[in-house]
Parts: C-alpha cells; sequence; structure tokens
C-alpha cells in the first residue's frame, strides 16, 4: 500500500468514525443556519460556508476531534494482518494476557458462587428508590465488606509479567556483567536515555518548567507569567494540539482543568450530560457483583488518604457508572485485553444472547480507584469528572494494567525502569539485587498507579501534564529511576528487602520536575 | 501473486522447510550463522509475474531475495539474481519490535529495468505515508475516497460507530457465570 492510499484510508476511517456523531450534526445545523447570512453568497457557497465554519470556530472543534481520533487509531498496519495482531502483535504476550485473563474471570466466578451473589441482578422497586435518594451520600453508607476481597492486586500481576518468556529469546545466559539484572526477561524495545533526551528535549535544564521555575524564590517574568499568558491565549484559541504541546512544560493550576478537557477533546455538552444521567440510571437499575469490589477498593485506598479522602462519594459515582458505560468497549480494538464474556440465564452458547460483564469490560482491582482521585481535584462537576477520566484511562491507563509490547505498556515501563537503573546505577542495582530486594518490586507499585497515591497531589498532577503532553507512559519509568537516584545514598546502606523498602516509602516530600530533569540530562553518559 | 495489474491471484508454488546455514562442521561446531534459507519453488514451464511476496514475520532481521531465472532462449542456462539484499524487518534484531509483523514486498511496472532492480522501488506494507511531496489535495482524496469506499466493506455498511448504549439483551441483564474458553 502506498502513502497516498494509506492516508486516504486514513482519513476515511475518521470520516466514519465522526459520522452521526453530535458535533456532526451541529456542524450540519450550523452551516444550514448560516446560509440566511448576507455574506454567504449563492456563487460562492462551499467556499463562504466553510469560512463561516472557520472564524465561528466550528473547523477548530471539527479539527480537535480529528487529532482526538488520531490518538486512538490503530497504526497502519498490513492489509493481511488480523485483529487481534492489531490489538498485540507478539503471540506470547497475547496467549499470557488471556491466560491471567482466565484467571481473573475464574476468580470473579467464585466469588460469586462462593459468597452467593450474583453477577448482576435487577434492584428491587424499594433498592432503586433508596439508592437514588443516597446518590450523593453513598460514603455515608457502611456495608459489610469484609467477605469481598479484592480480585487482585499489583504484586499478582508483576509475577505474571516477571514469568513472562519469548519463546524465541535464548535467555539461558549466566548472569554476568553484559545480562540484564531486573525481573523483566522480554526484549522489547524501550529508549535509552539519549534517545529520550531527544524525545523530552522541553524538559531540558535551559527550557522553562512548571514545578521547576515557578517557585517561590524565582521571579515570576522570568519565566511563569509568560507561560500563563500562553496557556490562556492556548484556551481562548481552543486548539487541542497546541494545548498538548503547552502541556509538555507544566499546566497552570488555574488552567490545568481547562487544558486537559481541551487535550483530550472531553466535552461537556448536553448529549455528554445526558450519556453520564443515563448511565446513573444504569446503576440504580441494575446491581453488579463488580460495584462491592468498587467499594470496597474505594474504602481501602482512597477513603484512607489524606489528600482523597473528601472526595469518596464522587468516586464511587464515577466508578459505578464507569462500569456500565458501553462506549468504553470501543478501546479494545487497540487494547490488548478482551472484555469478559457471559450468557443470559439459560441461553449459553446462544451468541445472540451474549453479553460484556461488566458492561464496559473492565474488572477493577485494588487500587484502580486511584486512577480517578487525583482529578476530583480539577473537576467538581460528575458528568464532566466522567467524561475526562474515561478518556484518560481509555487513553492511557488501561495500559498500566494489560500485558502487550506498547511502548507505554506496563512490560516496556518495568523493562525500561530496570535498564535505565542497571545502566547508570549498576552499583546500586548490583547492590539491590545482592540483599534480596530487585528494585522492581519496590517501583513496581508506583508505576502501575502513576505514581497516585504516593506523591503529594500537586507533583501527580505536574507529572500527569507530562504524560499527556507527551502522549506517552514514559515519564512514569523515568520517575522511578530518578526516585532511586535521589535515595541511592541511603539505599547503599540497607542490607535487607524491608529496609529498601523503608528508604523508599515517602514519596510525598519529592519534587518530580527537578528529579526528572537531572536523570535525563545531567546524568553522564 | 501473477497476473494483470487489474487481476492478482496467488501463484500456486511449494515452500521447502527452512534450512539454516552452519559455518564449519556441524558436528563439531554446532552453531548456526543466523543465516535461514527458505526455497520456493514455481511451477515449472508456465512464466510467472510475481507482483508481490507477502509473508508474516518470525524474527528475522533482514530479508534477501535471489531469483534463479532463466535466460532467453531455451539453451540458455539459468543463473541467480539477487532482487533484494539484506532489508531490514526488525530494526534491532535483538528486540522484539518487527518481529512477528505481516510484510508486503512488491515490484514496480518497469518492463525496462532488469529483474535486479528491484531493490530500488520496494515498499513495505508497514511503512509510514511519506508527507515529503506535502498533503495531498483535497479534490484528488475525496476523489479516491469514492474507491476505497467501494473496496472498503467496512465503508458499504455505512454504519456509525456511535454505540447504543444498553448492554442487556432486551432489557434482561441476568447472567449465569463469566465464560471462557
Amino acid at each position: 500500500m502506498d502513502g497516498g492510499t494509506e492516508l486516504s484510508l486514513t482519513i476515511a476511517h475518521i470520516v466514519q468514525r465522526l459520522k452521526g456523531s453530535h458535533l456532526h450534526s451541529q456542524i450540519e445545523r450550523q452551516a444550514k443556519d448560516c446560509l440566511h447570512q448576507p455574506e454567504i453568497k449563492l456563487e460562492s457557497l462551499k467556499d463562504d460556508v466553510r469560512s463561516f465554519l472557520k472564524t465561528s470556530g466550528w473547523e477548530r472543534q471539527l479539527q480537535n476531534a480529528v487529532y482526538r481520533e488520531l490518538h486512538v487509531q490503530l497504526p497502519p498496519s498490513h492489509p493481511m494482518a488480523p485483529p487481534e495482531h492489531l490489538k498485540e502483535p507478539l503471540a506470547y504476550m497475547r496467549k499470557a494476557q488471556a491466560s491471567w485473563e482466565k484467571r481473573v474471570l475464574k476468580s470473579l466466578n467464585s466469588m460469586s458462587t462462593e459468597l452467593e451473589v450474583p453477577l448482576a441482578r435487577m434492584r428491587s422497586a424499594a433498592e432503586q428508590k433508596e439508592l437514588a435518594n443516597k446518590w450523593n451520600e453513598m460514603g455515608t453508607d457502611d456495608p459489610d465488606l469484609s467477605r469481598f476481597r479484592p480480585v487482585y492486586a499489583p504484586k499478582d500481576f508483576l509475577e505474571v509479567l516477571i514469568s513472562l518468556r519469548n519463546p524465541n529469546h535464548d535467555s539461558s545466559e549466566d548472569v554476568s556483567a553484559r545480562s540484564h539484572w531486573g525481573l523483566i526477561q522480554v526484549p522489547v524495545n524501550v529508549r535509552d536515555i539519549p534517545q529520550l533526551r531527544q524525545a523530552y528535549s522541553e524538559l531540558n535544564l535551559i527550557t522553562g518548567q512548571l514545578g521547576i521555575d515557578d517557585y517561590a524564590h524565582i521571579h515570576p517574568d522570568l519565566f511563569e507569567s509568560e507561560h500563563v499568558q500562553i496557556g490562556k491565549k492556548v484556551l481562548v484559541e481552543q486548539d487541542s494540539a497546541a494545548a498538548q504541546q503547552y502541556s509538555r512544560q507544566g499546566c497552570p493550576t488555574g488552567l490545568r482543568a481547562d487544558l486537559w478537557a481541551l487535550i483530550l477533546n472531553s466535552t461537556n455538552q448536553p448529549p455528554d450530560v445526558m450519556h453520564y444521567e443515563q448511565l446513573t440510571a444504569g446503576v440504580i437499575q441494575h446491581a453488579l457483583l463488580v460495584d462491592h469490589l468498587i467499594y470496597k477498593d474505594v474504602k481501602l485506598t482512597a477513603s484512607n488518604d489524606d489528600y482523597y479522602f473528601v472526595f469518596e462519594d464522587f468516586l464511587y459515582q464515577v466508578l459505578l457508572c464507569f462500569s456500565r458505560d458501553t462506549a468504553v468497549l470501543d478501546h479494545f480494538k487497540y487494547n490488548s485485553a478482551t472484555p469478559p464474556k457471559s450468557y443470559i440465564h439459560g441461553k449459553v452458547g446462544d451468541e445472540e444472547c451474549a453479553v460484556v460483564y461488566p458492561p464496559n469490560g473492565v474488572i477493577p482491582f485494588h487500587g484502580f480507584s486511584m486512577y480517578v482521585a487525583p482529578l476530583c481535584f480539577l473537576y467538581n462537576e460528575p458528568s464532566k469528572l466522567y467524561s475526562v477520566f474515561r478518556e484518560m484511562y481509555t487513553r492511557y491507563f488501561f495500559r498500566l494494567h494489560s500485558i502487550s509490547s506498547s511502548p507505554s505498556g506496563i512490560v516496556s515501563l518495568c523493562l525500561q525502569f530496570e535498564r535505565l537503573l542497571q545502566t547508570h546505577l549498576p552499583q546500586l542495582f548490583y547492590h539491590l539485587r545482592q540483599i534480596g530486594a530487585q528494585p522492581l518490586r519496590i517501583a513496581f507499585k508506583w508505576m502501575v498507579r502513576g505514581f497516585s497515591g504516593y506523591l503529594s497531589t500537586d507533583q501527580l498532577l505536574l507529572l500527569w501534564d507530562r504524560i499527556l503532553g507527551y502522549d506517552s507512559l514514559e515519564v512514569v519509568a523515568v520517575l522511578a529511576a530518578a526516585v532511586f537516584a535521589f535515595r541511592a545514598e541511603n539505599l547503599m546502606e540497607v542490607t535487607s528487602l524491608a529496609s529498601a523498602e523503608a528508604v523508599l516509602a515517602d514519596l510525598s516530600t519529592l519534587k518530580v520536575m527537578p528529579l526528572i530533569q537531572v536523570f535525563l540530562f545531567a546524568t553522564s553518559i | 501473486m501473477s497476473g494483470s495489474s487489474d487481476e492478482i491471484k496467488p501463484v500456486s508454488c511449494t515452500i521447502k522447510p527452512p534450512i539454516y546455514l552452519h559455518i564449519g562442521d556441524t558436528k563439531t561446531d554446532p552453531a548456526h550463522s543466523g543465516v535461514c534459507v527458505v526455497d520456493v519453488t514455481l511451477p515449472f514451464g508456465k512464466p510467472v509475474n510475481v507482483e508481490e511476496i507477502t509473508f508474516k514475520n518470525y524474527y528475522t532481521a533482514y530479508l534477501t531475495v535471489r531469483l534463479l531465472r532463466r535466460g532467453p532462449g531455451q539453451e540458455a542456462p539459468a543463473k541467480w539474481f539477487t532482487a533484494l539484499r539484506d532489508l531490514p524487518l526488525m530494526d534491532n534484531p535483538h528486540t522484539e519490535r518487527g518481529s512477528q509483523d505481516y510484510y508486503s514486498v512488491h515490484r514496480t511496472q518497469d518492463p525496462e529495468k532488469e529483474v535486479s532492480d528491484w531493490l530500488s522501488d520496494l515498499t513495505l506494507g508497514d511503512q509510514h505515508p511519506d508527507l515529503e511531496q506535502g498533503l495531498p489535495d483535497p479534490h484528488t482524496v475525496s476523489s479516491s475516497l469514492q474507491q476505497m469506499w467501494a473496496l472498503t466493506e467496512v465503508m458499504q455498511s455505512n454504519q456509525t460507530t456511535s454505540s447504543i448504549g444498553r448492554f442487556d439483551v432486551d432489557g434482561c441483564y441476568d447472567i449465569d457465570l463469566l465464560s471462557f474458553t
């Protein structure tokens, strides 16, 4: 396929995706309505309507919608490649993901059978009424959740990643200075520091950053004031791509909510609000087993966190709605995972009676609510919060808990972390290995959550600015390595895994941008 | 694949099992060189115009294609030509990228060129579009889109991808346990 054909196919795909969308009907209506205007002449109709759409900002909205589609579109592929290849090209990773999923499903099935709680049931009218009344204060409930246990914890998932093997890879080589000292044994492509310096050039020592150059003792005229002005301009222009580029240097606190929504093209129009209300109706109507998992997770994690416990009610609302949202199923086209399937009672095997469970295909694990919690600081309107979270999940967070060869996938992040550490802090790595404290065992839980719950919120948001700005989760692996580099001296003194954990237990005082900057640009290579 | 430009058919051919090349004596030095040869025999007698070779990779880093071509006239002996040398399939042989991808190797329609000049005009199925010549003219694109829609089944159904939103079957979401194959 030549370049021109490929481009045409991409365009055709995007047109089809946007056809029938709310934006499409809005633009159509605008085009029809503008015909009454005097400046629209019949002889130059097409051009006049086009320039009207441009000046009124509709063309920009369309651009943003196209930009969004480009983010979630599958990369161009060979026509012979089957859908599973597009989800994940490596057969052994697909197999590992399938077998992991099977374990999780079996676990959920056993939970349902043992606790005698059905996977899904319709709520009685009385129960529906009660829940509707309590919708904004579900946190006050104190249900007995002791019988429920999370389906899995990050450390279970880590064991699966450690056991990944490429059948074509000879890993019989004895451990030596040249071999890989870490736990990840699959040779996925990861970038080294010289390559990262090129890719993340905006983070270098001579470029202004929020998180570094906005400290109290630095005069705002040196960087901050101008950066804020540019941010305001970007918002006025409503340009998604510009906002994404801008976010690489950090988003000012007052503009961040709008900037992130712009980058993600996350709108809060009437159809979005209606969609959210439909989801809440779905929650009120049906009770799902995963609801208990969500309650338990929120109670165990966010509610116990000093920063996030105030948002408990929001978290229930967003996560319960998220489980009912079939629009999320779209992302499985490019996710190596597959949504779990079930059949209506008595119709096992009848494909017409097959449904996805939960409706959004995502089974929450221990810590899942931490993907939502930081967003509560930015958005106080539930439908807006929901919209932004859903987009963040379907673009980034899903990669943190599925097995794939994607450069932003958790496997690559783990390998990248280990490689960075082994290459640039070999003494530290070797020492930790000797005392039975493999670095990944400590860093994994940070990376799987995108550091949510480990950093202070303002620092976390600065980190997530860069995830959005660079459209990649790589900074998470870089930060993990940078944290080890920062505490290297103390870590060299410890003699056990427990003491290593203790040194790295509290990250709440860390400033992420200086750490990342120094690690990437001041490490000698 | 062979045939005229509007009709491409697969060529029946025999693909022999791959043979690894060894350096030195296989008994004393079992390590292989990392070079593997796959013989593909085309049907004897019928001349064949090969337009495209499509394959799925499995950890081959570089591809070389050599052709045994019979010279003009029945008496001339067949000679080996190198059609393609060391085409990279994996940008780094020690990492996964490209290791299990699908590839196509095309040939340009230039009867004046020798077969050995294949090298210059080959494209891979996975390559990114060349934007050096600038963005295409929108009118050209929209007219080629018409053809694209005729070819692609997905477009023919003309359905939007906006989801319906319901997760139940006829209002029922009473399910048994989760199923897995």
